[in-house]
């Protein structure tokens, strides 16, 4: 019996680890404007711990990683984005952070935007 | 603290129930101006103004977005189409239609990328000559794709075939990698002519890389890498013809023709012929000017790709057989081959080329790939120069296996693989026999760092088995810094080795009457050691605007000290000696570019070049011969913008200056014979007028050598060409005057 839980245990820990990929890929949106932004942008990203690949496309605003699920989640990333000062739809960058990028990168002021457009 | 990020999702959670109980906006995004022609646009971007909210229309076109009061201006954007902004006030359905972006946008994209491209973000010195560049040259072959670009130096290697022999930080061709897609190709028998048999309309783009290049295609490169892309047959149009004509009668015909056989296979197949068969014999010396030449060369090219499964492949089929006639312009073959009576000289060459490319990148992970490639190719080069006799057999296989990923992330990439090559040769000169077959493994690793900022460089290391070069370690380090805006500083170090192969390489001493000698021959290749080599560079390229008008301005200065070195001596008018260097052989170089859009349209390129290359003679440390020591070069470039039909105009002019050279010392020859230490320097002018008619039709004219600059008598002792003091390897000057050309293309695509 209690080898039989034993067993049992065993096979959740390692669907749970199997859940967890080691090269799982994550989509999502990231506020920003140039290639200057993109920089940043896959510059925070990479730097996270977990963080294999980094790719923002500039006309669609997405950012494409493959992560390490061991190690890291979207949440840490976003975090990070948001410290150089880049809104996700769940966190937004402090005004602070946000003044810190190039004037050229204010994605959040209308007439920035527009000159890009 | 180390929680606040959980807080903040559940709070999200909530909120994002919360939105989506409000209302919504909804609808489709069009293409087309009307319902007809409309069809719904996946992928475009839609979004409040100021704001984060935003989504991306599916397939269907459709998208939905929350409404907000906060928000009025609703943006709709996609690549290729004009952004519109419309005004929301309330939560609703719209349809909209975008517009494509009109011609002038077009063309400002075309503009971006410059017919010659520096790089500011590669860790190497690379120049990348595109397909645009390659027009301005209008023949024929890769030998004459480098006279609009200053990175590379066109010299004449002698004064009968008018073969030109490319340099690079002062040192001529066999010590630069030559690869034709990464697989080594101009190297061993097709030293001498093996840019003429790469037809200038096969060739896609061109990689120049200065200085020590990667270790991933061997040890071979010192001074400099050249890589070839040839046309792929997906992407090649399905029918192409070139026609080429000038003056002196040489006539080139290129035919491409290309199949897409299903979604995975295409199939290219590329024909060529040249002809010249009329005698020219301007400058009086009794000798041909140009040879007459017959050349047929053929490629077959498969392409497979698999995009979904991540495979791509190419196979490759070629074959070539060349013939040339030189010399006094009544030899004639059949009668006088092998006698005193006229001095003639034919050179044929038969070469055939297979090679296979295997490339995979894991689906899953783009940062992930395996490549292959394998190659074999059998050159077989018959010849003579009047009494002078040269074949040469050249069987080569080369195999290649690479993997790339990246440690941690793609910040961190790296490369490693295995390479191995084998090459037969089989010599004939004047009936000695030389023989010999090489064969090499070798492994290397390549480390690439990126902080994607200001910092990346590239160290590699490779480390290889040599059944005559011995086993040897080649490191290779290339660094890049951006201390500022537009601006890349590079620095760069590496080691070449190599086997010279001192009769394939020097193939002009067979038409001069000089006696070969063989000098301390206790090594491996001819009793030589292997050649041996150490390459440093500095550069720093600065891009800037001025008047809204981009241009660039780069300074690089390299470096190649020889540990060892075949040293060719022609400082004795009656010999040429080979030998191991004893002393000092270095070639230090420099070089000032300045490039910049002058009017709309209208680019000028320029820069000036000097070249320090001292080896120690028999006779003392002296400057290469014929290598001049200051060239300058400008080249001014319009070109038009096209009309809707894709109609446009351009012109190119260029202008080489070339500075003085050294001669070979003829200070032992009777004074007949004599010549100056130096020559004196003169300027080349080069000008084409191509008329693009439509996307499918063109004519292009051109002059070349306006100002008729020829060396008068380029050939010593023209009058005695089996006396002892025949030389036609003393050439520094155009041989061809003023000449004209020709020449149309018809694309269907």
């Amino acid at each position: 019996m209690k080898k039989f839980v034993i067993g049992l245990m065993l096979c959740f820990i390692s669907t749970v680890s199997f859940a967890q990929e080691k090269n799982k890929k994550v989509a999502f949106e990231v506020d920003g404007i140039c290639e200057m932004c993109k920089m940043r942008i896959e510059k925070a990203a990479l730097g996270v711990k977990g963080v294999k690949y980094a790719v923002w496309d500039i006309p669609s605003h997405q950012l494409s990683l493959i992560i390490d699920e061991r190690k890291t989640d979207p949440m840490i990333i976003k975090t990070a984005l948001v410290e150089v000062g880049h809104d996700t739809k769940e966190l937004k960058a402090t005004e602070e952070a946000y003044l810190k990028v190039h004037p050229c990168c204010r994605y959040r002021d209308s007439t920035v935007v527009k000159d890009m457009h | 603290m180390k929680y606040n990020w959980v807080v903040y999702t559940l709070l999200l959670v909530l909120f994002s129930q919360v939105l989506t109980a409000q209302e919504n906006v909804s609808g489709t995004v069009l293409t087309g101006d009307n319902k007809k022609n409309s069809m719904p646009l996946e992928g475009a971007n839609v979004y409040w103004m100021n704001s984060q909210i935003g989504t991306i229309t599916k397939e269907d076109g459709s998208f939905t977005i929350q409404y907000d009061q906060a928000y009025s201006s609703l943006i709709i954007s996609f690549v290729g189409f004009r952004s519109d902004t419309l005004k929301i006030t309330k939560p609703g359905t719209i349809t909209h239609r975008l517009q494509p972006s009109n011609e002038l946008d077009a063309v400002e994209v075309v503009k971006k990328r410059d017919a010659l491209q520096k790089t500011f973000f590669s860790t190497q010195n690379v120049v990348t000559i595109n397909s645009a560049e390659l027009l301005k040259a209008a023949c024929c072959n890769l030998s004459e794709s480098f006279e609009t670009n200053p990175a590379i130096d066109v010299n004449f290697s002698d004064a009968l075939t008018g073969t030109k022999q490319i340099q690079m930080l002062g040192l001529t061709s066999p010590y630069l990698l030559i690869t034709q897609e990464n697989i080594p190709m101009v190297r061993g028998a097709s030293q001498a002519y093996g840019l003429t048999f790469t037809p200038g309309t096969w060739i896609e783009s061109i990689q120049i890389t200065k200085g020590a290049g990667s270790v991933i295609n061997g040890y071979e490169s010192i001074s400099g890498q050249i890589n070839t892309e040839l046309v792929k047959p997906l992407t090649d149009p399905v029918l192409f013809v070139n026609g080429y004509a000038n003056r002196n009668g040489r006539l080139e015909l290129n035919t491409h023709l290309n199949q897409k056989l299903s979604d995975k296979w295409s199939t290219g197949l590329y024909l060529h012929g040249n002809k010249r068969d009329t005698k020219v014999d301007d400058n009086g010396d009794g000798f041909l000017d140009a040879p007459l030449a017959d050349q047929i060369n053929i490629l077959n090219r498969w392409q497979y790709q698999d995009a979904e499964k991540g495979w791509v492949s190419f196979i490759n089929l070629r074959f070539l057989k060349d013939e040339k006639q030189v010399g006094q312009t009544n030899f004639d073959p059949d009668t006088d081959r092998f006698t005193t009576n006229v001095w003639g000289s034919e050179i044929d060459t038969k070469r055939f080329d297979t090679s296979i490319k295997l490339g995979y990148v894991f689906p899953a992970l783009p940062f992930q790939s395996l490549g292959f490639q394998v190659a074999f190719s059998n050159h077989q080069q018959e010849s003579y120069f009047g009494l002078n006799r040269y074949d040469i057999d050249h069987e080569s296989g080369y195999v290649n296996f690479i993997f790339n990923s990246i440690l941690g992330n793609t910040q961190h990439k790296f490369k490693t693989g295995l390479n191995a090559s084998y090459d037969g040769y089989t010599e004939n000169v004047n009936q000695q026999i030389f023989g010999r077959s090489d064969r090499s493994l070798g492994s290397f690793f390549e480390y690439s760092y990126d902080d994607l900022e200001k910092v990346s460089l590239t160290a590699g290391i490779r480390v290889d088995a040599h059944n005559r070069l011995g086993t040897f370690i080649t490191p290779r380090f290339h660094l890049r810094y951006a201390p500022w805006e537009r601006a890349s500083f590079r620095t760069s170090f590496g080691r070449g080795r190599r086997a010279a192969n001192i009769f394939a390489e020097n193939q002009q001493l067979f038409a001069t009457a000089r006696q070969i000698q063989l000098l301390n021959t206790n090594g491996d290749v001819y009793g030589f050691e292997p050649e041996d080599a150490w390459n440093y560079g500095i550069s720093l390229l600065q891009g800037f605007t001025i008047a809204e008008r981009s241009g660039n301005i780069s300074i690089d200065f390299y470096r190649t000290t020889f540990r060892n070195q075949v040293v060719v001596d022609w400082e004795n008018p009656l010999e040429i000696s080979f030998s191991n260097l004893d002393g000092k052989s270095y070639a230090n170089s420099f070089q000032f570019e300045f490039n910049y859009t002058l009017l709309r349209n209208l680019d000028l390129r320029t820069a000036y070049k000097y070249y320090e290359v001292k080896t120690q003679y028999q006779s003392g440390l002296l400057q290469k011969p014929l290598l001049p020591r200051h060239r300058f070069f400008t080249n001014l470039g319009y070109v038009s913008t096209p009309n809707e039909k894709g109609a446009q105009w351009r012109f190119d002019y260029t202008l080489h200056t070339v500075g003085s050279q050294r001669l070979p010392s003829t200070a032992a020859s009777p004074a007949e014979f004599q010549l100056p230490a130096f020559s004196d320097s003169y300027n080349l002018m080069n000008t084409q007028i191509a008329r693009v008619f439509s996307r499918q039709w063109e004519l292009y004219v051109g002059l070349e050598n306006i100002t008729n600059f020829t060396q008068e008598d380029p050939i010593v002792s023209a009058t005695d060409p089996f006396g002892a003091y025949f030389d036609t390897s003393i050439v520094f000057a155009p041989i061809m005057g003023r000449m004209y050309y020709a020449g149309f293309r018809f694309t269907v695509l």
